[in-house]
């Protein structure tokens, strides 16, 4: 396989609506970015992968190749990825996959979403429908119970808090205020977050990610390639995906599968995954590792853009991604671990709880700000360095769709 | 008639964004999985099991997802336990009206995996896992899986 890099980066400012530019418009500004940023041109693009999740949200069928038209690309090779909230991520590795097979040499990875078109009631209800529609959905499932099911087996299971959950939002709210792409910065306490309205229990409105309006960019590239076209490339160093029962009801109680700084006597007791853990994102994380031969996370990852789309899931994700074992990630967000500046830094720029959810865009959104970390050019884009994680040399994206049913994670460095 | 002649709904001009409905009505077919919705009606609840891996599935499923064969119809118990639950405040738009409503997953003792279903309780907040909890049929069959919920047991 040959090496893939990340040359450059772009994205719009993700809002709760943007009627002033429809979906390609919203691309062609993440595109333009990110074309700018490296004296890069479309005519060096050999193809694409487009991302965005719902054809329903979008009103729009094959909306892929309206973008891919609308940003000059018509007549090189394209194709559209969809994978539930996985989409962005599952598209950054389809263009990695496009440049390590040696099919292009150059691609441009771009993902929208235009949650505004829907309120947010049938926005629940459209996104709801990515799950079983026999037997789940008609129960007045969405995705907010699903995960707060989760939630609460987690919490049965660790004694992981409502506050300790309310930690992760005040965090992302917090470091999204300096972030000019940001959705939702704000300073909030624990309190506010406890006291926000209940949606589902345990998890109130300030616990879940925001509805947005964005696109996000990112130009990957062979090492030849990237030579010519960039003066820093940030190296793709392994991706790991996998995937799980789409319903929780079918998860099994069996074993962990082990990371290398863990050992069968860290679960004696555990039944795994049950509905407390994701699978799927401890073997992408396992996969992951093993090819970019780390055994350690927590020392040897400088920060991460975890798929916070709920609090609990940044929670359950520093476990499965094994920043801690399992059962620790409440005290882990306690301790402070995972804020700027001490041992792992998660959702730096805010996540998608604070910066933003524009479900296709958001996994290469996570791209585009561990680019600008590992390049140390947060300053730059930011137009402030309150986020660069000090001297950032390797990253992790991860994203989920469904409850789990795709993960996937990607290793970028320096 | 005067549907006919209703406007054009505009919420702005600039941009100009105007409202369109676009609906469908599906033919919907349980297919393999009818077993299941047809014995709610006879107060029955279905799981599946698998002879090759001796594997129970609380949620019927016609072939095993560890070996690929063909799974048998199993009565499931109508007593079991909360595994998890939630309980829902707001929710998607056709069930609007239904919050505060409560899901489980419900765990049934020799049944190696759940079963989703909605849990009819006066109080919400007396709910906790490992609390007993027993099915009840709608009398009036609408083939969906609401036909079977839970309460606490009595
Ligand atoms: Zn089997």
């Amino acid at each position: 396989m040959n090496d893939v890099y990340i040359v450059s980066a772009g994205m719009t400012k993700f809002r709760k609506h943007n009627y002033d530019e429809d979906f390609r418009l919203m691309v062609k500004r993440a595109f333009d970015y990110a074309l700018n940023d490296a004296d890069i041109t479309h005519k060096d693009m050999d193809g694409s992968v487009s991302a965005y999740f719902s054809d329903h949200i979008q009103g729009q069928l094959i909306a892929g190749a309206m973008t891919n038209d609308y940003i000059g690309l018509a007549t090189k090779p394209s194709k559209r990825i969809e994978g539930g909230g996985a989409t962005g991520g599952l598209a950054f590795q389809a263009g990695y996959e496009e440049i390590a097979s040696g099919n292009m040499e150059t691609c441009a990875v771009y993902g929208f979403e235009s949650m505004s078109h829907l309120n947010t009631w049938k926005g629940n209800d459209v996104i709801a429908l990515g799950s079983d529609s026999n037997f789940d959905y008609p129960l007045g499932g969405f995705y907010t119970a699903y995960y707060a099911l989760m939630a609460t087996r987690h919490m049965h299971e660790f004694g992981t808090t409502p506050e300790q959950m309310a930690m992760v939002s005040v965090k992302n709210h917090g470091n999204a205020m300096h972030n000019p792409f940001a959705q939702s910065p704000m300073k909030i306490t624990v309190d506010d977050v406890l006291k926000s309205p209940m949606v589902a229990t345990p998890l109130t409105m300030l616990d879940i990610s925001l509805m947005s309006d964005g696109a996000a960019c990112v130009i990957l590239a062979s090492e030849e390639r990237a030579k010519s076209l960039c003066k820093n490339p940030v190296k793709i160093r392994a991706i790991g995906s996998s995937s799980d029962t789409m319903r929780l009801s079918d998860r099994p109680f069996g074993k962990v599968p082990l990371l290398p700084n863990e050992s069968k006597d860290d679960y004696k007791n555990l039944k795994y995954p049950g509905v407390h853990s994701f699978r799927a994102g401890r073997i992408a994380a396992k996969m992951a590792y093993e090819r970019a031969n780390i055994n350690d996370p927590l020392k040897e990852i400088d920060f991460a853009e975890l798929y916070d789309s709920y609090t609990s899931a940044e929670i359950q994700a520093y476990e499965d991604l094994g920043f801690c074992k399992y059962g620790e990630g409440g005290k882990f967000i306690e301790k402070g671990y995972s804020e700027i500046n001490n041992k792992l830094p998660v959702n730096p720029e805010g996540g998608l709880i604070a910066s933003g959810h524009a479900i296709g865009a958001t996994g290469i959104m996570q791209a585009v700000y561990a680019f600008w970390q590992l390049q140390h050019s947060v300053k730059k884009h930011l137009k402030n360095g309150k986020l660069q994680v000090e001297n950032a040399k390797r990253g992790v994206i991860h994203s989920h769709a469904g409850t789990g049913a795709y993960e996937t994670v990607s290793i970028l460095e320096r | 008639m005067k549907n006919d002649v209703k406007g054009t709904e505009i919420y702005k001009t600039d941009p100009l964004i105007k409202r369109w409905d676009y609906s469908l009505s599906y033919t919907h077919s349980y297919a393999q999985d009818s077993e299941f919705f047809k014995a709610l009606g006879r107060n029955v609840l279905l799981g599946s099991y698998c002879k090759q891996c001796n594997y129970k599935y609380g949620t019927y499923r016609k072939y095993c997802m560890y070996c690929g064969s063909e799974t048998a119809d199993i009565e499931l118990p109508l007593k079991g336990k909360i595994h998890t639950f939630t309980t829902c405040y707001y929710s998607g738009e056709p069930f609007m009206n239904d919050v505060p409503y409560t899901l489980i997953l419900v765990e049934f003792e020799g049944i190696d995996s759940l079963f989703m279903s909605r849990l009819i309780n006066k109080n919400n907040t007396k709910i906790s896992i490992g609390m007993g909890v027993m099915a009840k049929f709608k009398s009036l069959q609408k083939f969906d899986v609401n036909d079977v919920y839970f309460i606490p047991e009595l």
